[in-house]
């Protein structure tokens, strides 16, 4: 067995060229302790050779995580051979790559890629002169069109056979004199391969190679002369000295044929990064994969997901769709209308008999019971003639609708029910989806058939029922009905990152993007958590630099998403009469606390430290194969499956659990006030009393949210006495109007929008943090923000809405408020280590 | 001596001296900004910043601080 490492710069075609190699051999992950990609994998041709992908890099240096990641390996796990993967179109800037990883001692075979390309544009490389000039063996290939890639693993394998011993260009001679004093003091401390590398590292006063061999000699006085005598320190000369080498080189091996003509990639660069069409172009593109990925595409799929694979079953192709939607509404129509009804026939009956006899009344299972006739029940009756009698006396109930009657301006029309109604209504059956169309029944209705009622293994009402039902199917649905719509996403980002065009976001949006600590690639997956904050979480992949990207993860969610939109739309109807502001200041709010977020956390120390400059290639647009865009998409999505699955199967579990149990093990109603989660609701609720709404109620829902945010609304429904809430809650709105002042309900809603996002966002957070630690700061962090501001809200709130000063409250609230507004403007005292101009240069 | 940040677009200089230390400065280097390269500058981003170099046949978007570092005649 032999190892050889994939070594090159990024957008060389590196990812190409591996996955033309190894096939769907491959296996995914990280490497130890850090947030960058590790491919490891089989040649397709040869079992015995394994090939690790590096991270793509341009240097060999200390500062990016990717570089030390790269080096960290070949010095450590010392591959039996390289692959240096070079461009052949930018053969210059390639080579100095290959000019750091010949001096590691391990056999290098470059491979010159795209080289279709290069004869394409009548370039010329001459690869023996390039090969004697190296003093390595290069092979021509084209990764996409997989040409020659055997030859070069073929070059690799012989080159590692043969262990001789790689001729190493020398640098000037002024530098060769400092190198050969210090390798004569390094002598026996390293592996003699390693000897050059290590004499250049610590001429560069390379600090990280002193981890990885610890008893080097100190060199500082030969640097110091070094650089006096050269006039600029030694990492330069030396970076310098390489690009001079290659620039000696490159014109003996490397013929241009047309010198300054405008490639296809110029003329398209020229138009979409143009100073006036580049950003119309810009929102042109986003508007285009936010419409299919979220809108239309993608909420197809999602819809299907949620409500066909885990709901009831789905209509294949949708043949039948809308007959039998029709036909369930007419059911609907009739089961109310029955059951108006039956409940004023009964009122009547309850009315007419005195008080303390007993008639024959329903229960909820449908049987008949005798119950007693009280004062309250009389009540009750009364209350329900109210609901249901017209004033002329005919029986009528509330059709409800999302959207609003043009002509009363309400959100539901009356319904009459006349003695021929009710009799047709009883005719009319329950329908039959599969007399419709080519009904696919859905998992939870499938699983129903084999342990629901009647069927062979009935176990309705027991714990494993509703473990199976209401746990683990509503979790696994939970984790994969995000799935589909993510890989459309996940499509387009592919497709963005491997066209080029990812790079020239970067370029367009920079400058509005870093004041908050963030990239200007922050945009999509703020634009896609807009939609769903999971697929924009995962888009924050895109972004290279490390700290924009936590910085993004940390605050995409608080984009108000989708599911948030009815907690938003309950509020907006209940208590602020229906008022567009209210959603538009949501998005607002969003916004707001991003930027917030960026300014005050960028000048923390969590994410000061390294400078992380912002010098990035723009490389030539080309399109990419559908096979690499389709393995980009499933890489992601799967890696989302397995490493986000567990946390929210397993959360949704624990919220059904505590929902449904007391703490006594005992099974009781949703969400009562004896079960685990009412209990701890009750409990907690005074830590929300400080937001205006302490009572358990609100607390409970708030929880509920961490599944998903429309359950929120639902679990409203629950609490304040509704059967069914739709979304937007109309039937909910009296009575949640009822529990909230305007302060109260705002403060309630913008907690719910910035707190800690659903499970499922969790465990993207956690995939895409990598790091425990960092999981939990950015919720804790969201959590808190969200505290403080809802806090701020209720507070300054009461001295408006006439409930009257907190003294306490206030001033907390006034020194919060101070407290940000410090955070926002102090210095940033780490500015300094950030920006590299304020650095007084060495050697001024 | 003017630095990189102050030339229009369009002009092609040369890289005179690098100020600056650390990371900034060897990843600039390290993209082939090095003493004697010659840069066109091939555009400024919509919104005023970064720029758009043309380096060693390739190109190479950079901020203006950044560019500030780069002595250029």
């Amino acid at each position: 067995m032999i190892t050889i490492a994939l070594a090159g710069n990024p957008n060389s075609g590196k990812t190409t060229l591996f996955n033309a190699l190894t096939g769907s051999n491959q296996f995914v992950g990280n490497w130890p302790g850090v947030t960058v990609e590790k491919k490891t994998g089989h040649y397709k041709g040869d079992k015995e050779v394994a090939i690790t992908d590096l991270p793509g890099i341009y240097s060999l240096s200390p500062y990016t995580l990717e570089e030390v990641v790269a080096r960290n390996y070949l010095i450590n796990e010392k591959p039996d051979g390289i692959i240096d993967i070079v461009d052949g179109t930018n053969l210059e800037r390639n080579l100095y790559l290959t000019t750091q990883l010949l001096e590691t001692g391990i056999p290098v075979v470059v491979a010159v890629n795209m080289m279709d390309l290069v004869r394409k544009n009548g370039d010329k490389i001459d690869i023996k002169k390039l090969s004697k000039e190296l003093g390595c063996p290069v092979v021509e290939i084209s990764a996409l069109k997989n040409e020659g890639i055997g030859e070069a693993v073929e070059a690799a394998k012989k080159a590692v056979a043969a262990k001789s011993e790689q001729k190493v260009h020398k640098f000037s001679a002024e530098v060769e004199k400092y190198l050969t004093e210090i390798e004569d003091r390094v002598g026996n401390t390293v592996p003699q391969s390693a000897v050059r590398f290590v004499t250049i590292k610590l001429f560069e006063k390379d600090s990280r190679i002193h981890e990885n061999y610890p008893s080097l000699p100190d060199v500082s006085a030969l640097c110091a002369d070094a650089e006096k005598e050269l006039d600029d320190d030694t990492e330069s000369i030396i970076t310098g000295e390489r690009y001079d080498y290659i620039g000696s080189m490159i014109g003996d091996c490397y013929k241009k044929a047309k010198k300054g003509e405008a490639t296809i990639s110029d003329k398209i660069d020229r138009i979409v990064t143009n100073r006036i069409l580049a950003l119309p172009i810009f929102a042109l593109v986003m508007f285009i994969v936010y419409y299919v990925s979220v809108t239309t595409v993608g909420g197809i799929l999602t819809d299907w997901a949620n409500d066909g694979v885990f709901g009831d079953g789905w209509f294949l192709l949708g043949i039948g769709r809308d007959a039998y939607d029709e036909d369930v509404e007419g059911y609907d129509d009739a089961q109310a209308s029955i059951e108006a009804y039956d409940a004023v026939a009964q009122a009547n009956e309850i009315l007419a008999a005195s008080i303390g006899a007993t008639i024959d009344m329903e229960n909820e299972d449908g049987e008949t019971e005798a119950v007693e006739v009280t004062e309250a029940l009389q009540a009750e009756a009364t209350e329900t003639l109210e609901e249901y009698l017209n004033e002329d006396g005919t029986v009528v109930w509330q059709k409800w609708s999302d959207e609003e009657d043009e002509e009363t301006g309400l959100f539901y029309e009356l319904i009459e029910v006349t003695a021929e109604d009710y009799a047709a209504a009883l005719e009319v059956e329950e329908p039959d989806p599969s007399d419709y169309g080519p009904w696919i029944i859905g998992i939870p209705a499938l699983l129903d058939l084999l342990i629901g009622e009647g069927a062979p293994l009935d176990c309705t009402g027991t714990f494993v029922y509703g473990l199976i039902m209401d746990g683990i199917v509503a979790g696994v649905g939970a984790v994969l009905g995000f799935v589909p719509q993510m890989l459309v996403l996940f499509i387009f980002l592919a497709f963005l990152e491997s066209c080029g065009y990812m790079a020239r976001i970067a370029f367009i949006m920079d400058r509005l993007f870093r004041r908050f600590g963030l990239s200007g690639k922050s945009f999509i997956p703020m634009l896609i958590g807009s939609g769903c904050g999971i697929p924009g979480i995962m888009a924050s992949r895109t972004i290279e630099n490390e700290k924009d990207r936590r910085m993004t993860i940390m605050t995409t969610t608080f984009i108000p998403c989708g599911a948030k939109l009815p907690i938003i739309a309950l509020f907006a109807g209940a208590v602020f009469n229906n008022s567009g502001l209210i959603a538009v200041s949501a998005y607002f709010i969003g916004i707001a606390a991003i930027v917030v977020t960026g300014i005050i956390l960028k000048k923390t120390k969590l994410f000061a430290g390294d400078p992380a400059p912002f010098v990035m290639e723009l490389p030539a647009y080309h399109l990419p194969t559908v096979g690499n865009v389709l393995r980009s998409m499933w890489e992601r999505g799967w890696s989302f499956i397995k490493k986000a699955g567990t946390v929210i199967l397993l959360s949704t579990i624990v919220i059904w659990f505590t929902s449904n149990y007391t703490i006594t093990l005992k099974a009781v109603d949703e969400f009562a006030d004896t079960s685990i989660l009412g209990w701890i609701g009750n409990h907690i609720a005074w830590i929300f009393s400080p937001l205006g709404w302490g009572d358990g109620k609100a607390a409970i829902a708030a929880v509920t949210g961490l599944v998903a945010k429309e359950n929120v609304v639902g679990t409203f429904g629950i609490l304040y006495g509704a059967d069914v809430a739709t979304e937007g809650g109309s039937e909910i709105w009296a009575n949640v109007g009822a529990y909230f002042t305007g302060v109260t309900a705002y403060s309630f809603m913008v907690f719910n929008l910035l707190c800690a996002p659903c499970f499922a966002a969790m465990g993207a957070i956690k995939r895409e943090m990598n790091n425990g630690k960092w999981t939990a700061f950015a919720i804790t962090y969201q959590c808190v923000f969200a505290y403080l501001v809802a806090l701020c809200i209720n507070q300054f709130g009461r001295l408006f809405d006439g409930r009257g000063v907190q003294p306490v409250g206030l001033v907390v609230a006034i020194i919060v408020l101070v407290g940000f507004i410090y955070m926002l403007f102090r210095p940033n005292k780490y500015a300094d280590a950030n920006n590299g101009i304020t650095a007084e240069p060495e050697h001024a | 001596m003017k630095t990189l940040n102050e030339i229009p677009t369009g002009s092609t200089v040369t890289v005179k001296k690098l100020n600056g230390s650390g990371a900034v400065k060897r990843r600039i280097m390290d993209m082939g900004l090095t003493k004697g390269t010659s840069v066109y500058v091939r555009k400024v981003a919509p919104l005023g910043d970064p720029v758009e170099l043309t380096v060693r046949g390739y190109e190479l978007s950079v901020r203006k601080e950044d560019a500030a570092m780069i002595e250029v005649e």
